[in-house]
């Protein structure tokens, strides 16, 4: 940790702005643009308002909440013409249009003061080019959900080691069932096992090397990473027809015990608990290793909150980050999104997930990743998820698909 | 204008500009709203579309001109290859909707009590937004809910996954657009039969004319007019067939129900599309290819109007 004397007093600074926020009062308007409208998220969203809203009664806040599929499109509009003063987003890859083209603002500020301490553990994931263009509210993880009820029928424990986790997936298969439910409609799916497999066959470095273009496709590794992916493949373990499904459709797979697990993203907690499953028939386990030895990674996909470049009011927009990342707010958004505060002095809730999640992530030694679509850069992404997914129906057609891959890579290398 | 031949006094002499050509300016007064919309939203953006389509643009920062690489870029592009051909079968299956509404249109030309609202009934699919028709059929597909499979079980075949099997799925959505195509067909024959001389069926009739050979010689020919208008709207409405693709499989599965239209917004507008560039060239390979059609139509319009 650094602690300089200028940092000491910026801390104190902005301690006493947090503290009496009187001192400097927001005038004006506030526009926010927030991408998610499910319950959880927009509960959580209006509660941050709420309480900025009290501190800053002058402000005039207004909230605008996106459909979140429909802001991945109209981000390009809002943030060219009529922008707000804060938007959302993500971090990683994800950003990089935008800055490249100047559009988000450098809040490289903000993360000089406590504030940079305090989310620490982020930090590289919303930097590009050095600086910092935006500030995390949350983040959850990723892994594996699987049926205790089913486990126990038969016996099973969690794996730990890809060995245990074929052998375990075996007696599922031979009780009728199959062993990981997915829906493959919209790709990204299939990116979370390709992301999984990637960094226990061969790590974070060599994930973030290959995301980054650095690797080419057609490389062996690559194809080691294929070859474990294929033995699950073999043997039948995924549901059938997942191409038609989306991943809510895939679901019923699982709250049915048609299918023992599910590798997703902490945000399936909460519509199965809808579907009515309970903590007794639901656990969660770490992605098992693969290849023994490599420090263990993981998928933490970060959402975030930008300040666009043509901000109106670009003083309250700080101020309100400054607000969303504080210990305090974390705290109270994340009990309500149910998933897990970026702030390291924020408390984490008392929720058998997020607690398992919280204690994966802090002993992640390998490293965190975004996820596929956040570490790659979008026309990769795009191609590659493609060809996971031919993947997964037609293992046979690899060698096809790697060389596409490399070829959109060695273009985006020429471009 | 020729001077009048008529022995009248001559024309004053004081004739304003605008009394003189009144004749001739007021068609184009009336016309000129329509082309300067039609110019500022359709003739403008051809002409960027070329012009974009030489450029590497992400649609954000600065636009870097390179010539005619994104057209040579095309020309390797696999997913490009796998649109043409879909498009070519959308062409030829989609035009399955004329004699379709020609059937339909032929069945229900009757005069029974209550015709009038089985017509509204067959005409119905057309009024649905095609966005509800992709939803209906996709859940009447999707393998795990959807009635298909029970209904294909009774015969004791299926089940299937229309959808997510790339050797099918372009058939499944085609038979989807084909719904909603054929109902139009179909009023557009409904309206054309009502033109029908029934002198001339009576006179064939009295000839020995019957079935087949009716329809053949004696309909259908007097139903050319209505034929050409529903070959025009079919061909147009398959080479633009977006929102059924996007609705039902977002071009999926790995690509393989990508129509041109579809992969051009794919790559340039779409969640991870940032290349307009790209975009732009294959918005002008459609354009040429539509342009064939539409210069064949302008062409037989242009015959048709001078006689011959």
């Amino acid at each position: 940790m650094r602690f300089t004397l200028k940092s000491a007093a910026a801390a104190l600074a902005m301690t006493t702005a947090l503290a009496a926020p009187a001192s400097a009062e927001l005038t004006g308007d506030l526009r926010i643009f927030f991408n998610d409208q499910n319950p959880a998220p927009r509960a959580a969203m209006e509660g941050m308002v709420e309480r900025f809203q009290e501190m800053h009664p002058e402000l005039n806040i207004e909230l605008t909440l996106i459909d979140r599929e429909a802001n991945k499109t109209q981000i390009r509009n809002y943030l060219t013409a009529n922008a707000p003063d804060v938007n959302g987003w993500y971090a990683g890859n994800r950003m990089r249009p935008y800055v490249n083209a100047g559009l988000f603002e450098d809040v490289s500020d903000l993360w000089d003061g406590p504030m940079g301490e305090e989310l620490a553990s982020t930090r590289p994931a919303l930097t590009l080019d050095g600086k910092q263009w935006g500030v995390p509210y949350t983040y959850y993880q990723w892994g594996i959900y699987y049926r205790s009820d089913i486990y126990e029928e038969l016996g099973l424990t969690p794996a730990t080691t890809w060995e245990e986790e074929i052998s375990n997936c075996q007696a599922i298969l031979d009780s009728g069932r199959k062993c990981y439910t997915i829906g493959t409609r919209f790709l990204w799916t299939a990116g979370g096992w390709f992301d999984y497999l990637n960094l226990r066959t061969h790590g974070y470095d060599f994930h973030m090397a290959l995301t980054a273009n650095e690797i080419p496709w057609t490389d062996d590794r690559v194809r080691e990473t294929f070859a474990n992916w294929r033995t699950l493949i073999d043997m039948g373990a995924f549901i059938d027809n997942h191409t038609a499904y989306t991943w809510q459709e895939a679901q019923p797979y699982l709250v049915n015990g048609q299918a023992a697990a599910y590798l997703m993203g902490n945000f399936l907690v909460e519509p199965l608990r809808d579907a009515g499953m309970t903590d007794d028939q639901l656990g969660f386990y770490q992605f098992p290793e693969i290849t023994p030895g490599i420090p263990m990674a993981e998928d933490a996909p970060t959402d975030t909150l930008h300040i666009p470049a043509q901000a109106q009011n670009k003083e309250a927009a700080r101020e309100f980050l400054l607000y969303v990342a504080s210990a305090e707010n974390q705290t109270i958004a994340n009990e309500v999104l149910g998933q897990l505060p970026v702030n390291s002095n924020a408390e984490v809730a008392d929720d058998k997930f997020i607690q398992a999640g919280f204690e994966m992530l802090s002993n992640a030694t390998g490293g965190i990743a975004q996820f596929f679509d956040r570490d790659a850069d979008a026309e990769m992404a795009s191609a590659a998820m493609e060809g996971f997914q031919e993947f997964m129906v037609m293992p046979d057609n690899l060698d096809a698909i790697l060389n596409r891959l490399e070829s959109v890579r060695q273009r985006m290398l020429e471009d | 204008m020729a001077a009048p031949i008529t022995s009248e006094p001559a024309p004053p002499p004081a004739r304003g500009y605008w009394r003189s050509n009144q004749m001739r300016i007021a068609p184009w007064l009336f016309l000129a709203p329509g082309m300067v919309f039609f110019a500022i939203y359709v003739v403008l953006p051809i002409f960027q579309s070329f012009h974009i389509s030489l450029y590497r643009w992400d649609g954000l920062g600065e636009a870097r001109y390179i010539g005619l690489q994104n057209y040579e870029r095309l020309l390797d592009d696999p997913a490009f290859y796998t649109s043409l051909w879909n498009n070519l079968r959308w062409l030829v299956l989609y035009l399955l909707a004329i004699p379709g509404g020609l059937f339909i249109a032929l069945f229900l030309n009757q005069q029974v009590r209550g015709i009038r609202l089985y017509k509204s009934l067959f005409f119905f699919p057309f009024v649905i937004s095609q966005v509800v028709v992709g939803l209906v059929f996709a859940w009447f597909y999707n393998p795990s809910i959807g009635l298909l499979n029970p209904i294909l079980g009774l015969f004791g075949a299926g089940p299937v996954n229309i959808l997510g099997n790339p050797n099918t799925v372009t058939y499944g959505i085609i038979a989807a657009g084909l719904w909603p195509q054929v109902a139009y067909c179909m009023i557009l024959y409904l309206t054309g039969l009502n033109a029908v001389d029934p002198e001339q069926v009576e006179a064939a009739r009295l000839d020995g004319a019957k079935g087949w050979k009716m329809l053949w010689y004696v309909i259908l020919p007097q139903l050319r007019p209505a034929t050409f208008i529903a070959v025009v709207v079919t061909v147009i409405g398959a080479l633009r067939s977006f929102d059924m693709v996007s609705v039902m499989t977002n071009g999926g599965p790995f690509g393989s129900s990508r129509v041109l239209a579809y992969y051009m917004f794919e790559v340039s507008l779409s969640e991870f599309g940032f290349r307009m560039g790209y975009g732009a060239a294959i918005a002008v390979v459609l354009f040429l290819i539509m342009m064939v059609y539409i210069a064949f139509f302008l062409w037989r319009m242009w015959r048709e109007e001078r006689g011959y």
